[in-house]
């Protein structure tokens, strides 16, 4: 028996050597330079979910001066939301994705992440919330379309009211006052949809209405299900509003799962959430300005040159091309909502962008799952990011809801998407 | 004076379960030479999906193995063998899934020399308990 007791403590070695204290910096910094370890990773991935808990008469934390209500719950997974010109705020919700599930990986990988998410079935239509009085209640809460596949990005420009479905932009003829849309959408040109292991399709519109910007994420973290099916994935589409024509814009962007417009400049600037399975802090999510036909590494690399050998064929022209971001939020954050802020919003919180951040699952730390406020300075980022609304966790593990589509309310608040909660949240400033 | 050694051999699920793993950790690891060949990332879904095969059968031919060892009037030797020769089968198989799991280049060359490991150690312990179980006089 001597044999079998060596091989037992031989077999637990081996286990063991596989897992490793490396939770990840408790805080990561934020900015243009991370700090950036070797890749690495265990065994078996670093996975901790999150274990979904209610609100009960609990609300985010947010800071002096500001409150914060739920102004519509039960929602079908509200994502992102849009405030049209007379107030109204338009909700996208629903769940997309058709991914196959083409190892036992997959299948019991994606068991363990939806634990962490909602049970609620997708909604697959806009909400439109009215606060006719302005006393912050929305007394209003009306199906403005349904029966769309997985809204997601939404824009307003030319007296129509842009929808990025998960498989086209669709628009809506749009006059003031509307509570639900009068017709069926018009459909402008389809998007890459095959799979959709990403599926959001995030959007923006540049200053004069004239172009789309829509955000087309990768199918799969880092090339795992061949090269084949990124054909036309992790980049940003620029589409004319007319016509429906696209070009690429910027690719080797993984997964950007929000725009913004600058306002004054009419820069594009995008979220995007980078690859994970390399450690918990690789590889950071970030904001950046979006230079046009720049190429910002995915698959090959990221940070700019840092190869990532998971992807292969490698292919050396397109990492030395490859663009460093602007601002790094930190690794694994999920990033999923960017806004444009404005004097609206107060002092400290006047000139910069807000960014929801869903939270993370490949981290034994979890990050995120708040929302952050990135100060600028002359268009561009300046410190590090502050944050804005908390307590998305509670302090025994438990997570009460999950950040989304942030937008700035011209009123003079902010409005957050929480997905888990099925709830819309809306932060006025209270003096 | 002759002595009569009986040979015990598996019973046939127990030989289909243990004969069972030799091909399919060979498919598996046939799989991930052609990956490491074409980059065609559907040998290595091939090669996972081969290697969950092979683990359920030596999994349960590590049952048998044990059920082997307990009914044996003496441990050691051949049943004790045959066990350890299951256990670590299923151990390395078990590690090489795990390779497997990982995103699409990040498996190599682990992989492919897990799987040439263990396809020679399931042909070792497919020989080793098909040959014989224990040595009853």
């Amino acid at each position: 028996m001597k044999h079998s007791s060596t091989l037992a403590v031989l077999g637990a070695a081996l286990l063991l050597s596989a897992c490793n204290n490396d939770g990840g910096t408790p805080h990561q910094a934020t900015g243009p330079d991370p700090q950036l370890p070797q890749p690495h990773r265990g065994l078996l991935p670093n996975m901790k979910i999150a274990e979904p808990a209610s609100w009960g008469d609990q609300k985010p934390t947010v800071p002096e001066g500001y409150s914060v209500t739920a102004i519509a719950t039960d929602l079908g997974i509200p994502r992102q939301t849009l405030v049209l010109p007379n107030g109204d705020i338009i909700v996208a919700e629903g769940r997309g994705g058709s991914a196959a599930k083409l190892k036992p990986k997959d299948i019991i990988a994606g068991y363990i992440k939806a634990q962490g998410n909602t049970k609620v079935k997708s909604g697959n239509r806009l909400t439109l919330l009215r606060d006719a009085d302005g006393d912050g209640i929305y007394e209003v809460k009306s199906v403005f379309a349904e029966n769309l596949n997985a809204p997601y990005g939404l824009a307003y420009a030319n007296g129509k009211l842009y929808v990025a479905n998960q498989d086209a932009v669709v628009s809506f003829d749009y006059k003031e006052g509307q509570t639900q849309a009068s017709g069926a959408p018009t459909k402008l040109t389809d998007l890459p949809a095959e799979i959709n292991h990403h599926w959001t399709k995030s959007m923006t519109v540049s200053p004069d209405g004239r172009y789309l910007y829509v955000g087309i994420g990768s199918n799969s973290n880092v090339t795992e299900r061949g090269m084949e099916v990124e054909l036309d994935r992790a980049r940003i589409w620029q589409i004319d509003a007319q016509t429906g024509a696209h070009k690429p814009y910027a690719t080797g962007i993984r997964n950007p799962t929000a725009l913004a417009t600058q306002p004054g400049t009419g820069k594009v600037w995008v979220v995007v959430n980078e690859r994970d399975e390399i450690g918990p802090d690789l590889v950071p999510d970030y904001l950046t300005s979006v230079q046009e036909g720049g190429f910002y590494g995915w698959p090959y690399s990221y940070w700019g040159q840092n190869v990532d050998p998971r992807a292969q064929p490698q292919n050396p022209e397109k990492v030395a091309s490859a663009i460093k971001p602007d601002y790094s939020l930190g690794a694994h954050v999920a990033a999923l909502g960017v806004t444009f802020s404005s004097p609206v919003m107060g002092d400290k919180f006047a000139d910069g962008v807000f960014v929801g951040q869903h939270g993370s699952w490949n981290r034994p730390n979890p990050a995120g799952y708040k929302v952050v406020f990135v100060p600028f300075s002359q268009g561009k980022p300046a410190g590090e990011a502050i944050d804005f609304a908390t307590g998305f966790r509670t302090e025994d593990g438990k997570t009460r809801g999950r950040p989304v589509g942030v937008t700035v309310d011209p009123r003079g608040a902010l409005i957050i998407c929480d997905d888990l909660a099925n709830t819309v949240w809306r932060v006025p400033r209270t003096k | 004076m002759t002595v009569t050694v009986n040979r015990c051999t598996p019973g046939p699920l127990h030989a289909i379960l243990l004969a069972g793993t030799v091909p399919l950790f060979l498919g598996a690891f046939l799989s991930d030479l052609a990956y490491s060949n074409s980059f065609q990332i559907q040998w290595s879904n091939f090669a996972s999906w081969l290697l969950a095969g092979a683990e359920l059968f030596c999994g349960l031919a590590l049952l048998f193995a044990i059920g082997n060892l307990i009914g044996a009037t003496r441990k050691s030797g051949r049943p004790l063998i045959y066990f350890l020769l299951v256990l670590v089968t299923w151990i390395v198989g078990l590690i090489n899934c795990f390779v497997h799991a990982k995103d699409a280049w990040a498996i190599m060359p682990t992989a492919l020399v897990l799987s040439i490991i263990v396809t020679v150690l399931a042909c070792v312990t497919a020989w080793v308990g098909l040959t014989n179980l224990r040595s009853e006089v």
